[in-house]
């Protein structure tokens, strides 16, 4: 165990990265994931077809490619970003394309009265929606929202692949240097257990407090 | 009788003391909705074929007949929630927009109570009444909500303001929609079957309310088979019957002696339980 108190500065800065990679993949992620499910749902038709393409196209490619994709393939189209960043833009549209389908299964948990009703008292369409139906539709995918969020932070550790330092890389670095892979891989485990318990108790008492009487 | 502050709260509401279903002949020149050669199909199926049917200000107009007759749709057509494959509908004199803002602002102006209430669940009686008139009309908050407590007064569930709508009885929801409906100072008010889904006992509260609209002037089209109601309220009674109008008379003579055989079957059926 001495192991790990000797090493407690590089796994706490491993451990902070993948925090703020995973935070604010998932704030990035939750703001795509409404722009595209609300795409999907419009009655524009160009709008449902470009919602549709993101995501088919984004959730059937593998997490690795797109990281690999975006950080050793667009430079060579002028597009170029430091580690950190080019992992939260990955995790963000690729947790995106997911949250989306995860809102637009809520949107139509919701009855069909209840857009109807919002139309019928005069609301435009992206009000209706706002103000209506996505209110009902989040509430009731709270808990699934949790899982794409724990998924999440265990898809984090892949950011090592492009050179950010989290805490898979820090556990991954320490083992080969201190040859004592039981208590590297406990301290990891404590790190990443930490914060999808974390996230999922926070999803759940969100999903408690915002639970619509029925 | 209507309360000086029910006055305050519906300016666009008639309050003159006038013999129910009897419309002021001033405002009878007014033709709200104008039906002309309307049709509808879903898919093979004609749901409305060749309507014509104009409604004047302050004119109370019951339709009646069979299910699948084609009431549900003709009401949604007047507002929109469904489109017209051929015909023209005018509202106050202007065609309905498309579907956009002046569309939307179009809708505002008419009142819709639906057969399943269709309150907003997320959101208290109080908002629900609200939420329109902030939104859509941009009365300032306070003031929005000084008025949703007047009408929830009118239709007598103020002490329900604060509940959500899974915590009202049928009867008391459907009283909320149409406070909601109401707020918005709507120049005409569709009621699509709403008593259908309340248990005997809330009908009545319901149909009270809308009697008391309908002594004010509102101008109403009601999808009901609630005859007690179209003989108080209506003036005029609409059988349909297969996408089609029938048969239009007067409450009175519609349900003692209607003059079509279709009209007579059914309401030999409605009658016979
Ligand atoms: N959205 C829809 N899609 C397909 N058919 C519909 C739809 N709405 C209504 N219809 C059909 O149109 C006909 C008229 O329906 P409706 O207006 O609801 O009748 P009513 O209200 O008189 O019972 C029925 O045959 C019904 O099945
Ligand atoms: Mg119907």
């Amino acid at each position: 165990m001495s192991v790990l108190i000797h090493n407690l500065g590089a796994f706490g800065a491993g451990f902070r990265t993948t925090l703020a990679l995973t935070l604010a993949s998932f704030a990035g992620a939750l703001a795509i994931g409404l722009v595209v499910a609300s795409m999907r749902v419009s009655p524009v038709a160009p709008l449902r077809a470009a919602g549709t393409a993101y995501v088919e196209t984004i959730r059937n490619i593998p997490l690795l490619v797109l990281l690999f994709l975006f950080f050793f393939g667009f430079p060579k189209m002028g597009i170029q970003y430091p580690p950190f960043p080019s992992a939260v833009i990955v995790m963000a549209a690729y947790t995106g394309s997911f949250v989306a389908e995860t809102i637009r299964s809520g949107v139509n948990t919701v009855a069909r009265g209840q857009a109807e009703a919002a139309r019928a008292i005069g609301l435009t369409f992206p009000q209706s929606l706002r103000l209506v139906v996505l209110p009902q539709a989040l509430r009731a995918v709270v808990a699934p929202i949790g899982n794409l969020f724990i998924a999440l932070v265990k898809n984090t550790a892949l950011a090592s692949t492009i050179a950010v330092v989290e805490l898979g890389s820090v556990y991954t670095r320490l083992i080969t240097e201190t040859a004592q892979p039981v208590a590297i891989l406990f301290g990891a485990t404590v790190g990443y257990l930490a914060l999808a318990l974390t996230g999922g108790w926070i999803f759940a008492e969100i999903e408690h407090k915002v639970a619509i009487k029925r | 009788m209507a309360s000086p502050g029910f006055r305050a709260v519906l300016p666009g509401a008639l309050c003159y003391n006038r013999r129910v279903g009897e419309a002021d002949p001033a405002e009878d020149k007014r033709q709200l909705v104008v039906l002309e050669g309307v049709r509808k199909s879903f898919g093979d199926l004609q749901a409305l074929r060749d309507i014509d049917l104009t409604v004047s200000a302050g004119e109370v107009v019951v339709l009646i007949g069979p299910s699948g007759s084609g009431k549900s749709t003709l009401c949604r057509c007047i507002n929109r929630l469904e489109t017209i494959d051929a015909g023209t509908i005018l509202i106050d004199g202007m065609p309905l927009p498309q579907e956009g803002k002046a569309l939307a602002r179009l809708r505002a102006d008419i009142g819709m109570v639906f057969q399943s209430f269709n309150l907003f669940a997320h959101k208290t009686v109080l908002q629900n009444v609200t939420l329109g008139p902030i939104k859509v009309r941009d009365i300032p908050k306070a003031e929005a909500a000084e008025r949703g407590m007047a009408l929830l007064e009118r239709v007598g569930i103020a002490d329900k303001a604060d509940r959500y709508p899974a915590e009202l009885s049928g009867g008391q929801q459907q009283r909320a929609a149409i406070a909601r409906a109401l707020a918005m100072d709507p120049k005409l008010m569709l009621f699509d079957e709403p008593t259908s889904a309340l248990d005997p006992e809330m009908i009545k509260e319901v149909l009270d309310v809308m009697i008391e609209l309908a002594k004010e002037g509102t101008t109403m089209i009601v999808v009901t088979h609630e005859m007690g109601f179209a003989r108080s309220a209506a003036r005029r009674v609409v059988f349909m019957d297969g996408g089609r109008i029938v048969e239009t008379a007067d409450p009175d003579t519609f349900f003692s002696s209607p003059s079509t055989e279709r009209a007579r079957d059914f309401l030999s059926k409605i009658l016979a339980h």
